[in-house]
C-alpha cells in the first residue's frame, strides 16, 4: 500500500466529514423515448445511422452474400479481413481474398487490408450506435481499427434495442467494448465534420431481417 | 489597464489582447454559436432531459460523499481484471510515476489519446524532460502541439485557428516531428485531416504505449470508459502493448447502469451529438486483444482540497463536456488562453483556483471572469451552480486580501454590519434617498469601473418603507 494511497482516502474522509448523507440517486428518467414496435425501432435505427454517415441497406439472410460482395466490389476491396466465428456463407459471394486473424495478424498487415466484414453484439436505434464487444464474428478490436472499409451486419430485431438503457442490461461491461456511431469523424478544423481521420473512413451496416 | 480595480489583473490583462485579436475573435464566435445551436437541438431531442440532468448530478453527488468506498472498490476491480493500480498525489508523483512506467518498458515514445488530467500535470512536458517524446494524436491536440501553442477549449482545442493557419503549420512542422504535410496540402479540412491521417499512422502502428485519460471509471466492474470521435483513441487504447491510463479520482461512477445517464448526457452536451462517434470501454486486461499490461494511475493533485469545501465540492461533479464555454459571453469574447490554465471557460474559472490554490494572481482573478448571467448552469448537464462557487471563491479571494481587495474586503465586511443592524440600514436608506440629487454619476476610486457604465438612480423611496406603509396597513386592513 503506498503512503499517497492511504493520505489520498484520508482526506477524501476528511473532506466527507461532515457532508449530508446522499439519497439513492432518483432514477424517474425514460427508458426509452420511442414507441415498443420492431418496425419502428429499425426505421429509427436506419435513420440515425444514416444521419450520422454510415451507409445503411437492408437485407434478408438469403441475399446477404451477394450484397456483402457487391459492397466489397463497389470499393474495390481485394482482401478482406475476416473475424472468427463470422458465418461462412456470408462471404461465398466475393472474390475478395479472405484474411483470417490467424498468428495473429499484425498492425502493419491489418493496415494493408481493404475492408473487413463482421456481425455486433448490439445497435441502439435512438443513438444509432452499433455496439461490438469482441464476440464471435466482431473479431479484436484492432480489425474494425486500422482496416479502413468497415461492413457490419446488425440481425434485426434479435441484436436491435431502442434506446441507451434498454441496451445496459444486455451488454457485458468485462469485455472488450467498442460503441460505434458512424465512420470516424472530427469537427477540428472550424468545425467543419470531416470523416475517417484515424480509423475506418467508411462504415456500411446491413440490417438484416431475421 | 490604468490602475487595478478590485483585484481583476491576471485575466483582463490577458483578454484585452484576445479581444483586440479579431480573428480570433471572429473563430471563436463562429465556432460557439454552431456548437450552442446544435446542442439545443440535440438536448431537445430527449423529454426527459430534466430527469436526466437530476440523475447525473444525485450520482456524481453520491459517489463524492462515498468516494473513498467507491474508490477502493475501483481499486479492487481493476485489479482483479488484470491492472495495475497507482495513487498520485500531485503532478509531480504521477508524472513520476508515469515516466517510470514508460522506461519500464524500454521505450522512449509514447501515442497520447487526448487527457486533460495528463494536461493538468504537464505530462508532455515531464516525459519530455526524461528523454521521452509524447505524442498527441488527436487532430487539434497535434495542430496545438506543431503549432508549439496551447489549447483554448476543452472539446475542441484548436477553436482559435483557422483553416489556413492550420495548413501553415501543418507545412512547416510536420517533417520534423515524422511523415511531412503532403505536396501542395490545402486548407480543405478533407486534406488537412487526411495529412493528419497519414502523419500519425506510421505512429499508430509501431506504439508499444499509449497513454490516455478518462471519461468515467465504473467502481463495480472496474470499467475504464473514454469518448471520442477521430478513432485515434482507439489507437492508442488498442494497439499498443502497455496503457497507461492517467485519471482525476472524480471520474469515478459507482454502477455500470450509471453510465447510461451519462452516455446520453455527455454527448449532447459537448459535441451536440446523438451519440459520439466512437466510445471505447475496457476492464483491465482481455486475452490476445488490446493491450497486455494496463496501468491505472488515480490523480488528486488538489481534487480533495476542492472536496472538503461545501460549495466548491460540486465543481467535481464535471464530466468535462465544455457546454459551458460555448455559451459563456466572457469566454466568446476572451477565448480559452486567457484563463491560464487547461480548463478554461466558466469551469475553469471555478475548477482552477480550486485545484491550485487562490495565491497567485491569476487564480485570484479567474472567480472575477465571469459576468454571472447563469448560462453556464443552464446548459451543464450535472446543473454544478457555477455562479453560485464563483460568487463564493470571489469571498474567498477577498478576505484573502492583497492588492486591490482591501478596498472589497472592506466593503464587504461593512455591507455585512449594515444588513446585520436594520436600524442602520434603515437610516442609511432614507440619507440616501433624501440626498439623491446630490450623488455623483461616477464612484470615487472605482473610475475606469463606472466610466462604461451608468450608477442606478436612487429611488425617492426605499423599499423598505414603501413596504412598511403599504403592506403592513394592508395586513392590519384585512385581520
Amino acid at each position: 500500500m503506498s503512503a499517497s494511497r492511504e493520505s489520498i482516502l484520508a482526506r477524501v474522509r476528511a473532506a466527507v466529514a461532515d457532508a449530508p448523507e446522499t439519497p439513492e440517486p432518483a432514477r424517474d428518467y425514460l427508458t426509452t423515448h420511442t414507441p415498443d414496435d420492431p418496425a419502428a425501432i429499425l426505421d429509427l435505427l436506419h435513420e440515425n445511422l444514416a444521419d450520422y454517415r454510415a451507409i445503411v441497406h437492408r437485407a434478408t439472410e438469403d441475399e446477404l452474400p451477394a450484397l456483402i460482395a457487391e459492397l466489397l466490389d463497389t470499393h474495390g476491396a481485394r482482401s478482406v479481413a475476416v473475424p472468427e466465428g463470422l458465418p461462412a456463407a456470408w462471404l461465398t459471394d466475393t472474390s475478395a481474398e479472405p484474411r483470417t486473424d490467424e498468428g495473429p495478424l499484425t498492425a502493419y498487415e491489418l493496415d494493408a487490408i481493404d475492408a473487413v466484414v463482421t456481425g455486433c453484439a448490439l445497435a441502439i436505434a435512438e443513438t444509432g450506435t452499433i455496439v461490438l464487444d469482441a464476440g464471435p464474428a466482431q473479431g479484436r478490436r484492432a480489425l474494425t481499427l486500422v482496416v479502413d472499409l468497415h461492413i457490419c451486419v446488425v440481425r434485426a430485431p434479435g441484436q436491435v434495442v431502442a434506446s441507451v438503457p434498454q441496451a445496459m442490461p444486455r451488454i457485458d461491461p468485462t469485455r472488450p467494448l467498442t460503441w460505434i456511431s458512424g465512420p470516424s469523424a472530427t469537427s477540428d478544423i472550424e468545425l467543419d465534420r470531416v470523416e475517417g481521420v484515424h480509423g475506418p473512413r467508411t462504415l456500411e451496416v446491413v440490417l438484416l431481417r431475421d | 489597464m490604468s490602475g487595478t480595480y478590485l483585484g481583476m489583473p491576471s485575466f483582463p490583462r490577458a483578454a484585452r489582447d484576445a479581444v483586440q485579436d479579431v480573428t480570433l475573435r471572429a473563430n471563436l464566435r463562429h465556432a460557439t454559436h454552431t456548437i450552442r445551436d446544435k446542442r439545443a437541438k440535440a438536448v431537445a431531442e430527449l423529454e426527459d432531459w430534466a430527469r436526466l440532468r437530476e440523475a447525473g448530478k444525485q450520482i456524481k453527488n453520491h459517489t463524492l460523499r462515498h468516494l473513498d468506498r467507491y474508490l477502493e472498490q475501483l481499486e479492487a476491480s481493476v485489479t482483479a481484471a488484470g491492472g495495475t493500480v497507482h495513487w498520485a498525489a500531485d503532478a509531480a508523483e504521477a508524472n513520476r510515476i508515469v515516466a517510470d512506467l514508460v522506461k519500464a518498458t524500454g521505450q522512449n515514445e509514447v501515442v497520447k489519446v487526448k487527457s486533460m488530467a495528463t494536461q493538468e500535470i504537464g505530462l508532455n512536458e515531464a516525459l519530455e524532460a526524461e528523454g521521452i517524446a509524447a505524442y498527441e494524436t488527436d487532430l487539434a491536440e497535434l495542430i496545438v502541439q506543431l503549432g508549439h501553442d496551447r489549447p483554448s477549449h476543452i472539446l475542441v482545442p484548436a477553436i482559435h485557428r483557422n483553416r489556413g493557419e492550420i495548413r501553415d503549420i501543418f507545412r512547416k512542422e510536420m517533417g520534423s516531428w515524422g511523415r511531412a504535410a503532403p505536396e501542395g496540402l490545402t486548407e480543405a479540412p478533407a486534406d488537412l485531416a487526411e495529412a493528419a491521417r497519414l502523419h500519425l499512422r506510421e505512429k499508430f502502428l509501431r506504439a508499444k504505449v499509449g497513454v490516455s485519460g478518462a471519461n468515467f471509471m465504473v467502481a463495480e466492474t472496474g470499467t475504464i470508459v473514454v469518448f471520442e470521435s477521430e478513432g485515434n483513441g482507439r489507437m492508442c487504447l488498442t494497439l499498443p502493448e502497455t496503457l497507461i491510463s492517467v485519471v482525476g479520482i472524480e471520474k469515478v461512477v459507482p454502477t455500470w447502469r450509471d453510465l447510461e445517464v451519462f452516455l446520453q448526457t455527455l454527448p449532447r452536451s459537448s459535441t451536440a451529438e446523438r451519440m459520439n462517434p466512437y466510445t471505447s470501454m475496457w476492464t483491465g486486461t482481455a486475452d490476445a486483444d488490446g493491450p497486455g499490461t494496463f496501468h491505472l494511475v488515480l490523480l488528486d493533485n488538489g481534487r480533495t482540497d476542492s472536496l472538503a469545501d461545501e460549495v466548491g465540492r460540486q465543481a467535481l461533479r464535471c464530466i468535462r463536456c465544455s457546454a459551458c464555454l460555448n455559451v459563456c459571453p466572457v469566454y466568446e469574447r476572451a477565448g480559452g488562453h486567457a484563463y491560464g490554465s487547461v480548463y478554461p471557460g466558466p469551469i475553469g474559472a471555478i475548477l482552477s483556483p480550486q485545484l491550485r490554490g487562490i495565491q497567485s494572481e491569476i487564480d485570484a482573478s479567474l472567480p472575477y471572469a465571469s459576468s454571472l448571467c447563469g448560462a453556464c448552469y443552464e446548459v451543464c448537464p450535472v446543473a454544478i451552480d457555477i455562479p453560485e462557487v464563483l460568487v463564493h471563491l470571489r469571498e474567498k479571494v477577498a478576505d484573502q486580501g492583497g492588492k486591490g481587495h482591501r478596498v472589497e474586503r472592506a466593503a464587504i465586511k461593512a455591507a455585512g454590519w449594515v444588513l446585520d443592524h436594520p436600524a442602520a440600514l434603515a437610516a442609511g436608506e432614507k440619507a440616501a434617498a433624501r440626498t439623491r440629487r446630490l450623488h455623483p454619476r461616477t464612484l470615487p476610486g472605482a473610475g475606469p469601473w463606472t466610466a462604461a457604465r451608468e450608477l442606478p438612480e436612487l429611488p425617492a423611496q426605499s423599499f423598505r418603507d414603501w413596504w412598511k406603509k403599504n403592506r403592513t396597513n394592508g395586513k392590519k386592513n384585512r385581520t
